[in-house]
């Protein structure tokens, strides 16, 4: 079966007056229906840049400059922006870190609810679109449905509202969902819940997701693959427990150590010593050899391609970790 | 919200009380209406029967006193020019001077609104440079001037549009306006847009700053990311947003509008409450200058409170802290 969703050698720079910033220089990957990919990364790798590529949502003065994004065979990069538009929200969904946020204030949850739909479909009556939001969010674990799509996002709690925005998102049965964060900003229990209803649904649904966050830890539970972003390149990527348990990468295996874990009691974390470069001046090599433990001299002449190595893994080093 | 309402009509009834002891301690330090109002031939009896009639011979505290006596009975003196009740003839000016600022008002924002949001979406564009520099001419040029400057063109060199008076009247559902009368409303144009420049600036530099910042906001990203129109993002998602400010600032300017279209209404001969006061002023009619200006104070008061309400029914958060 195709990938629902092709990601390939994707480049998505930003013009500014300071110069091009390339937050996003080759990535690829690939997700299959019902499959959830982990996207990991620390701030300004460029993975949240991903996620709004794949949507066309890219603010000024970002571009896709390079690089093909294939959903369901079709090329989202060469798209009109009407077509673009009806993919949005029908057929990819998009979840959003700070659920305190992605809501309008001023708007009713059903009048939010409702416009996803009949945006779409204006066949669908304005009864049926109601009765098709309540539902919606009686399935993400929203109890009295019926009140609560009269309500304000403000009285929704935070989790609450993270789960609106997830009824949302599976509105219109998308084939994929970018999530970015969409945990980040809930605290550790309503985290529990919210990953375990996502998972939940997208097995039901055969939903493709995009997960992107910072926390190896919460992909690490879910997703069947996860990828590692660093500095707007994917340094490696791999089936879940092959990465986890095996880390190849220096920069995955730093991120690794740097978990707090059962077996290492009382002892200090490891930390990656050092910032990641300014996008806007990349060095030449690795982008990460300034703070590696394993570079050798060739990491700082030229950049490592990918490598596909026995196991699924796609591998950028020079010097992996043994 | 009851006890809200109560409350605040509980303090514009000192801030009226208040306001009366300047405006009257005001207007009793500047000239003598006596030497505007009499005969200059007339002999010291026939003089001295004037001031008696107008009440001038007793002292000031006497006159206060008698004018908050009458004022809490609805009786705010009466003109010493027109021998009227000095509020029957402010209310009768009243009618345009409301129709030429709700006017002015409908101008900026039908015009202000659009503008500034497009201002605001494309910032670096050439046009939104000239709407943002236009702004700011409307902002700095002195009324009176521009008002000057529109007759000169639109009456006097063009001859489109009549530059004095306000045309034919009409009544539709009791209302006696210009507006409903071809000429009315030829008439009503060229003050209407004069008085709005000012407030049309404000709404286009609101809007404009009200969309930059909204524009940003993940809900917008949000609201796209569920594939709604570049249309229903604009006009349902952020315009309920930017309208918070701005219907804050258009109801408190409101009252300026209808306070400071003295000027206009000078200029373009617009039969109002702000032409008389002006005469007023001219012939220390001290009677309608208190009057005029309890009633300008009223209409602040009011607006503040219709503001307030307003604001509560757009801004649910704020709706629903009211109740609590």
């Amino acid at each position: 079966m195709p990938p629902i969703l092709e990601v390939k050698n994707l480049q998505t720079h930003f013009f500014t007056k300071a110069g091009v910033l390339k937050a996003v220089d080759g990535v690829s990957f690939e997700i299959g229906a019902g499959e959830i990919i982990g996207l990991v990364g620390e701030s300004g790798s460029g993975k949240s840049i991903t996620g709004f590529s794949i949507l066309g949502l890219v603010d000024e003065p970002g571009r896709v400059v390079g690089g093909q994004i294939l959903f369901k065979g079709q090329d989202l990069t060469t798209l009109a922006p009407a077509d673009m538009q009806k993919m949005r929200g029908s057929r990819i969904a998009m979840i959003f870190q700070d659920p305190m946020m992605t809501l309008n204030p001023v708007l009713r949850i059903e009048t939010q609810m409702i416009e996803a739909i009949q945006t779409h479909d204006s066949s669908v009556g304005k009864d049926e679109a109601r009765q098709r939001s309540r539902d919606a969010l009686g399935l993400v674990g929203i109890s009295s449905p019926e009140e609560r799509m009269r309500a304000y996002p403000h009285q929704f709690s935070g989790g609450m509202r993270q789960r609106v925005s997830i009824a949302i998102a599976m509105l219109n049965r998308p084939d994929l969902i970018i999530a970015d964060e969409p945990t980040t900003a809930l605290d550790v229990t309503i985290q529990g819940q919210v990953i375990h209803e996502m998972q939940k649904l997208c097995k039901k649904t055969k939903t493709a997701l995009l997960w992107i966050t910072h926390d190896l830890a919460v992909v690490a539970g879910i997703s069947n693959r996860i990828c590692v972003m660093y500095a707007g390149r994917v340094v490696e990527q791999g089936p879940n427990e092959a990465l986890i348990g095996n880390p190849m990468h220096p920069y995955t295996n730093g991120l690794l150590g740097s978990v707090p874990s059962q077996n290492r009691r009382g002892e200090p974390l490891q930390q990656i010593e050092g910032i990641v470069p300014s996008l806007l001046n990349l060095p030449v090599g690795c982008a990460f050899e300034n703070r590696c433990g394993n570079a050798l001299a060739e990491c700082r002449q030229s950049a490592p391609d990918e490598v596909t190595m026995d196991d699924q893994r796609v591998l950028r080093c020079f010097n992996r970790v043994k | 919200m009851t006890a809200f309402v109560l409350r605040r009509s509980l303090q514009s009834i000192l801030v009226l009380f208040v306001m009366s002891l300047i405006v009257f301690a005001g207007v009793n330090l500047v000239g003598d209406p006596v030497d505007m109002l009499i005969n200059p031939e007339a002999d010291q009896q026939e003089i001295e029967r004037v001031i008696k009639d107008l009440g001038l011979d007793r002292p000031v505290t006497e006159q206060y006193w008698y004018f908050l006596v009458n004022a809490f009975q609805g009786d705010l003196g009466k003109s010493f020019v027109f021998g009227e009740p000095a509020l029957k003839l402010i209310v009768q000016r009243m009618p345009a001077t409301f129709e030429l600022a709700l006017f002015s008002l409908l101008i900026a924002v039908v015009f202000g609104i659009p503008l500034g949001i497009y201002a605001g979406l494309k910032p670096a564009s050439k046009v939104s440079r000239t709407i943002m520099a236009g702004s700011i001419l409307g902002f700095s040029m002195p009324t009176f001037w521009v008002g000057i400057i529109l007759i000169m063109f639109f009456s006097v060199h063009l001859g489109w549009l009549p530059s004095t008076g306000r045309g034919d009247v009409a009544t539709v559902f009791g209302i006696t306006s210009s507006i409903f009368t071809l000429d009315g409303l030829s008439h009503i144009f060229l003050p209407a847009f004069n008085l709005a420049l000012f407030k049309l600036s404000s709404v286009i530099r609101l809007a404009r700053a009200g969309t930059r910042e909204i524009i940003l906001q993940d809900y917008i990203k949000f609201a796209r990311a569920k594939g709604l129109s570049e249309k229903r993002v604009i006009n349902v998602h952020l315009l309920k947003n930017i309208l918070i400010p701005i219907v804050t600032v258009i109801g408190l300017e409101f009252g300026s509008l209808i306070a400071f279209s003295t000027v206009t209404e000078t200029v373009f001969a617009w039969p109002g409450m702000g032409k008389l006061i002006i005469e007023a002023i001219y012939n220390l009619d001290r009677p309608i200058i208190v009057a005029y200006l309890m009633i300008i104070v009223l209409i602040f008061v009011t607006l503040n409170l219709i503001v307030d309400i307003t604001y509560s029914l757009l801004d649910p958060r704020v709706r629903i802290k009211g109740e609590g």
